[in-house]
């Protein structure tokens, strides 16, 4: 994609806070951009930019690499009303992110190699972000049989996973993690034992019980994630435990992790922001997949934010339309959208003082982009200039049916945010501000 | 999470000056009055005099999404009794999409001006979904596993007629309280007007953190009988013994059924209340379900139309005003 960049005029971006959690950068500065890439963050403030560069003046805010989601489903394939891939690029860019993992249970599932390429070629043609396909562990991420993880770890999957489906089968799991190793790829769990979880809508407790809704008990998350640690050690499988929300699951990833295992998770803004009681009067845009926890749960996913045992924070974007959602809760579908919220919420727990601005940026971009491998999600020289321009401080209101891309349905509509996306580039570009 | 009931105090509040949508959250201070009006009518249908003018010229529709001849002709009567226009929709479970219909039933029924909306669905939360979008007062008659408040307002009818009061008395309820809309809105009614409320069942069928809602729970009848001044049985229904919940009917029966001997550890003269319909021998004993003193099941059901017609009326006034 550079290729295409090579005639643009060199950008410099300036009067900002530099801010880069690989290096641990955190200074003013400015920042040049040439051929869609960085070409020089050292650049002294009183040179002058080279001859035909365009500049933008920062305004003193803070740039760091664009975001990196590392979990997000769009309706592309098969379920376009709710959100495509240009739309979710669209809301993308208004978050700042710039790469963005994709779950592949979609219809049809991601299990064929020529589905990985063509997502990917999809997002290039949006010229707005990297569309980084997940492939499928099972074939129509059916569960049953292993899907060509070769073949689409080849074409470009990033990790495999079965998207909102667990592995439920236990020898299915381990020959996964086991076959994956292979070929140096993750496997991606969602951690929630379908058996227990099977009909439920809301965390099992006085709550659910309160509402007469069919519940899950939170058990169902640790009871998983305690088979596939084991799975992992057994195999010597790399695995990544996708929207962790339980204290009794950290705590297993917690352990696990100081055992040396090759073990890493990721949670979404939800089970830090929110609790349980957000779905009180059976509110359908709070019901997610996980469902929301009890605030003890919560307060335990900020600490794990806090002492690093969770690595990344993923939107867990989830678009659901008007008829998905209004439904009686129990009936209504799971999920929530969360690409233009993912700074802004995840800026609350710095502005609580839960994380540094340094690490809360670490835990959207550096660290995800680690653990898919990726050349992204640092400020290097050379590497493509993904950046987001963001103000910390900036307040906004969250608004469906007003943010940009086309499902509208957040669970933290109304929620007032203080950090807001000003601009984001990709490769060079502005998209967006 | 010890201020878990926080979320809905007041979830009644506006709501409820036009719609019953559950009991949790009510005041003691608003239930009496239903339960005093509902006193004046059980003399009035009594005394066979009927008050055909009270809601001459409004509509009531039974929206029934789940089956039920009892509550669908509690409030048939109920409205008729009150000179209402008493429409009856059974809307087929089994159409393609569900929520689909009821909120495009809602549509068509807020455009024919409908008064009062009585509706039954097998899902919580679905009569609240229809309150948001109608007109209408909206009634719940059932809702999942949620509530059915009129119900538990006849129970408590039941139960005051008896002692003339519901402070300071003990209520057994008793069974499938994890899939009991009954057992739910009882337990909200009872415990805000000062009955003690106590929940037996296997542990299967008791539902989570059910304690936090101000009941003591028991495992064992024996214990859980003892001197307890009524005890309603609930319905155990056949599913739950395919979804191994409960192993066999006979083995219910004979740990969680209600028989003359459990009676006995009762208070002497305790009432025995069912909401219907009955499983006889499975959860109740047909010398106890047909008990000449202590058995009130007949009268729970002749409470329930004046119980039904006293909400028909308070909500009808509120609607006027």
């Amino acid at each position: 994609m550079p290729g295409t960049r090579l005639l643009d005029p060199p950008l410099l971006i300036d009067n900002v806070r530099l801010l880069d959690p690989a290096t641990g950068l955190d200074r003013p500065g400015r920042l040049l951009v040439a051929r869609g890439m960085i070409e020089d963050l050292d650049l002294p403030s009183d040179a002058a930019p080279p001859e035909g560069a365009e500049t933008f003046d920062g305004g003193g805010a803070v740039l760091c690499p664009g975001l990196v989601d590392m979990r997000a489903s769009v309706g592309e394939p098969g379920h376009e009303y709710r959100e495509t891939i240009a739309s979710a690029a669209e809301a993308a860019s208004f978050g700042g992110i710039t790469t963005l993992a994709v779950l592949p249970n979609t219809t049809p599932a991601i299990d064929d190699p020529a589905l990985v390429r063509l997502l990917r070629a999809r997002g290039e043609e949006t010229g707005r972000v990297t569309i980084l396909p997940y492939g499928a562990i099972t074939k129509g991420c059916r569960g049953e049989e292993l899907a060509e993880l070769g073949l689409l770890r080849e074409a470009g999957a990033a990790a495999f996973t079965d998207g909102t489906r667990a592995v439920a089968d236990t020898r299915l799991m381990r020959l996964a993690l086991s076959y994956a190793r292979g070929f140096g790829a993750t496997v991606i769990q969602h951690p929630e034992d379908p058996s227990l979880a099977r009909g439920g809508s809301a965390t099992e407790g006085e709550l659910a019980t309160r509402l007469g809704l069919p519940g899950i008990p939170a058990a169902a998350e640790p009871i998983l994630v305690a088979r596939d640690l084991m799975l992992a050690k057994l195999t010597g499988g790399t695995l990544h435990l996708g929207h962790v929300s339980t204290a009794a699951a950290l705590e297993l990833i917690r352990r696990a992790k100081a055992d040396g295992l090759s073990v890493t998770c990721d949670t979404a803004p939800p089970y830090f922001d929110l609790n349980e009681t957000a779905i009180g009067d059976f509110r359908t845009f709070s019901k997610l997949s996980p469902p929301l926890r009890p605030e003890a749960d919560r307060l335990a996913v900020c600490a794990a934010l806090a002492d690093g045992t969770i690595d990344a924070i993923g939107s867990d974007h989830m678009p659901r339309d008007a008829d998905d959602k209004r439904l009686p809760f129990a009936q209504a579908a799971a999920g929530g959208v969360g690409l233009t919220t993912l700074l802004g919420v995840t800026m609350a727990r710095v502005h609580d003082g839960t994380l540094t601005l340094l690490a809360a940026i670490d835990l959207l971009t550096t660290r995800p982009a680690r653990i898919l491998g990726l050349q992204a999600g640092r400020l290097a020289r050379g590497l493509a200039a993904d950046l987001c321009l963001f103000d910390p401080e900036r307040s906004w209101r969250v608004q469906s049916g007003a943010m940009p891309g086309r499902a509208q349905n957040s669970p933290f509509d109304g929620r007032a945010l203080d950090g807001r996306v000003l601009a984001t580039w990709k490769a060079g570009r502005r998209v967006f501000g | 999470m010890a201020e878990g009931g926080r979320f809905f105090a007041g979830q009644e509040g506006s709501a409820s000056q036009r719609h019953l949508l559950g009991l949790q959250g009510m005041h003691p201070t608003r239930i009496e009055p239903f339960l005093d009006l509902a006193e004046s009518y059980v003399l009035l249908n009594r005394s066979r005099k009927t008050q055909r003018d009270l809601l001459r010229g409004r509509t009531l529709i039974n929206l029934f999404f789940e089956d039920s001849t009892r509550t669908r002709t509690s409030f048939e009567i109920a409205g008729k009794r009150l000179g209402a226009d008493v429409i009856n929709m059974s809307v087929s479970t089994s159409s393609v999409n569900k929520g689909e219909t009821l909120l495009d039933t809602a549509s068509t029924l807020n455009a024919m001006r409908t008064d009062l909306l009585v509706v039954r669905h097998a899902q919580s939360g679905a009569p609240a979904l229809l309150a948001r979008k109608v007109d209408a007062s909206v009634i719940n008659a059932g809702d999942g596993t949620h509530e059915h408040p009129t119900q538990a307002l006849l129970d408590a009818l039941t139960i005051r007629r008896h002692y003339g009061r519901l402070q300071g008395l003990t209520v057994a309820i008793c069974g499938d309280v994890a899939h009991s809309r009954v057992a739910r809105s009882n337990i909200h009614l009872l415990t805000a007007m000062g009955s003690r409320v106590r929940v037996i069942g296997p542990p299967t069928l008791i539902p989570s953190e059910v304690e936090a809602l101000g009941v003591e729970v028991f495992h064992d009848m024996e214990t859980g009988l003892r001197d307890v001044d009524a005890v309603m049985m609930l319905r155990l229904q056949r599913e739950r013994m395919s979804g191994g919940l409960v192993p066999s009917e006979r083995e219910y029966f004979r740990f969680f059924g209600l028989d003359s001997a459990r009676l006995a550890l009762a208070r002497p003269g305790a009432l025995v209340m069912h909401p219907g319909p009955m499983n006889r021998g499975v959860e109740i004993d047909s010398a106890v379900a047909d008990h000449a003193t202590q058995s009130v099941i007949q009268e729970q059901v002749e409470m329930g139309v004046a119980v039904r017609m006293a909400v028909l009326d308070r909500l009808s006034r509120r609607a006027n005003s």
